[in-house]
């Protein structure tokens, strides 16, 4: 969406085009209004025709160096200045400086006497001289059907402004022409008769006590246009357009990973969280942590440098800060970093379509990596369940065209059935993160899934959630003999296992002791029964030796008996 | 009437001299000789000569013919062709 011509301005160099200068109005007339050419605006009284030409004027003087002037029929030079001045127009400056020149033409019936034939050339020699000395290269008429109520004579007039129209195609500046809406026409004097080139309509819708502004070009010969029905913004900044339906699948997609903030969801996701660039909706019943997840996910990225808008459509800045606070996460620094802004409205403040110029608006001015919109459910207020539908495509596809990642959080009703927000946005985001209330014996607990995460493995497992004073934790569900266990049964069932594990480590111990007697008993035994045998050996081996003393005994006492006898022979 | 002690101050715009701001001058040379003799200033304006000036009084019609003095300020535009309106749009004679 740049202010430049862009690329296609280029292809078409068979009608040349000035740059309107406005926010997306460029990009839906492929380049700025046909040079040299009238170009009618209608719409009702409050539909911002007169800041239209102005702004068309201005952004010619001061951006393309092309001086214009103003002929207003309606306002004086002094009302328009404070009235353009809002915008930042100093249209006095402008003035002084040769860049603008407001010729205010009153026409005052009463004070007028028709007699006889005329024609328009004085305001001719007006214009011309008002053209010719600044230079002007564009002219905004507004609003000339007031000569209809000043004049009687038709017939001149509708002559003098088919030549007027002529004469200021021949002057070859751009024009523009102002026209109130008439009942059955584009205009009521019927202007669109004598411009042919380019009409644009702008509208003010009311619908359900919320307004709109709407821009459509109904004709815009010799190009290719935007034919739908735009709307605009006029805020401080000007008119912006925004053709956010224009947008095409063909964003870049990125490998790079996100911090959810939560680590233990993280891991869920992969192990790593949520692409860059990539929609996640976190949908779930009231109360049960939604926003604490997306401030949660806000801080992570603060923390890491990132930059993130929070928009609001249900608590003001404030008490999302003191309630996050409370959770010790702290989005005041990054408040004061710059890193975050807050942007609180409420949906009813504005039709849906003014929210998404002022979130498409502010993204771009603010340029940040994560976008939470907290909570969409409240948009169905302002709109239909379809429209929301597509403002929230819309949006995804703007933010994804800038890499930017977005985090919806919607309210799901406890209705047993799936939720209408998230039955028909599921389908829009990459990742659905689903809190629900798991309500067992007398208590609410939390449990949070991960319904669907595009692109990468993630966890089937339902988690508890839990929020505490350090900030947001999931809890592997306790998987008992009697299903999933949440809450205080979670941590019954976890006491009671581990009672029965010191009863069971006591046990063993007592066991263990036991064996340990009896094996001392046993070793005594064995230490017995070898003394014994010691003893038993001892005894075998005496009476073998004394065998064998005896033996030897014997020997020498027959050896000397024998020695003996032999010497008494 | 009271009128008669002041002086109208007429001025004429024209563009060029085109047929119409000759007849429109004609005539009310004409109106005046009639009616205002001696008390009356015609000043003729070309825009085509002096385009700033056509601001100051509003012109958008021409011819043109603005009353400034006596009060209040009218405006007569076209080619001054019927007495009648004319002579009541400088206040010589009260509309009926």
């Amino acid at each position: 969406m740049s202010l430049e011509p862009s690329e296609s301005t280029k292809m078409h160099r068979t009608l040349p085009k000035s740059s309107s200068g406005m926010r997306g109005l460029d990009e839906i007339t492929a380049g700025g209004l046909p040079s040299g050419r009238p170009t009618l605006i209608c719409g009702a009284a409050g539909s911002g025709k007169t800041l239209f030409s102005m702004e068309f004027l201005v952004h010619g003087a001061t951006r393309y160096n092309e001086p214009g002037v103003f002929v207003a029929f309606e306002e004086k030079a002094e009302e328009l200045a404070v009235n353009v001045a809002s915008l930042g127009f100093d249209l006095n400056q402008l003035q002084a400086d040769g860049k603008i020149r407001i010729d205010h033409v009153r026409v005052e019936r009463s004070e007028i006497e028709e007699t006889g034939e005329y024609n328009l050339e004085g305001l001719f020699i007006r214009l011309g001289y008002a053209i010719d000395s600044i230079g002007a290269k564009r002219v905004v008429l507004d609003t000339i059907e007031s000569l209809f109520a000043g004049l009687t004579n038709q017939g001149v007039l509708r002559a003098e402004l088919r030549r007027l129209f002529e004469w200021l195609k021949e002057k070859k500046v751009t024009t523009i022409i102002t026209g109130e809406k008439g009942e059955a026409s584009l205009t009521r004097q019927g202007l669109e008769e004598y411009v042919s080139d380019c009409v644009i309509l702008l509208d003010h819708r009311i619908e359900n006590k919320i307004s709109t502004r709407i821009l459509r070009i109904v004709k815009y010969r010799g190009t290719i246009h935007g034919t739908n029905e735009y709307p605009f913004l006029i805020d401080d900044e000007g008119i912006s357009v925004l053709p956010v339906t224009s947008l095409q699948l063909n964003h870049p997609t990125s490998v790079e990973r996100l911090s959810s903030g939560i680590p233990a969801l993280d891991k869920m996701l992969n192990g790593k969280g949520f692409f860059k660039g990539s929609s996640v909706l976190v949908s779930g019943t009231a109360g049960t942590g939604k926003t604490s997840i997306a401030g949660s996910f806000i801080d992570s990225t603060c923390k890491d440098g990132g930059r993130a808008i929070y928009f609001a459509f249900e608590e003001s800045p404030h008490q999302i800060v003191r309630n996050m606070r409370s959770i010790n996460i702290d989005l005041q620094s990054h408040l004061d970093s710059g890193l975050l802004l807050f942007s609180a409205s409420r949906p009813t403040l504005n039709g849906l379509e003014m929210h998404l110029l002022n979130i498409i608006r502010l993204v771009e001015k603010f340029k940040p990596n994560v976008v939470v919109l907290d909570p969409i459910s409240n948009l169905i207020t302002v709109g239909s369940t379809s429209e929301v539908k597509s403002l929230l495509t819309r949006l995804i596809d703007f933010l994804q065209s800038q890499q930017i990642t977005v985090m919806f959080t919607a309210l799901a009703l406890n209705d047993g059935k799936a939720e209408q927000t998230d039955e028909s946005i599921s389908s829009l985001v990459d990742v659905w993160i689903l809190v629900r209330d798991i309500e067992s014996n007398g208590e609410r607990n939390r449990g949070l899934y991960v319904m669907k995460s595009r692109g990468m493995k993630h966890s089937n497992q339902v988690r508890e959630f839990v929020i505490t004073d350090e900030g947001l934790k999931l809890v592997d569900v306790f998987l008992g003999p009697v299903g999933v266990l949440t809450g205080s049964a979670r941590e019954t069932q976890q006491l009671l296992e581990r009672t029965s594990e010191a009863i069971h480590d006591h046990a063993i111990s007592r066991k263990d002791r036991e064996i340990e007697r009896k094996r001392l008993v046993l070793e005594s035994r064995i230490a017995a029964l070898k003394e014994e045998f010691e003893s038993v050996q001892e005894e075998l081996n005496k009476s073998y030796i004394e065998d064998e003393l005896k033996k030897s005994i014997l020997n020498d006492n027959r050896k000397e008996l024998t020695h003996k006898r032999d010497n008494l022979l | 009437m009271e009128v008669n002690e002041e002086i109208w101050e007429l001025r004429l715009y024209v563009a060029g001299k085109t047929a119409r701001s000759v007849t429109a001058l004609a005539n009310l040379k004409k109106y005046c000789e009639e009616h205002l003799k001696d008390k009356y200033v015609i000043e003729v304006i070309d825009l085509l000569v002096q385009p700033q000036l056509a601001e100051g009084d509003q012109i958008l019609a021409i011819p043109t013919l603005v009353k400034k003095v006596p009060e209040p300020i009218r405006k007569i535009i076209g080619d001054l062709s019927n007495e009648e309106k004319v002579l009541v749009g400088l206040n010589i004679r009260p509309a009926n």
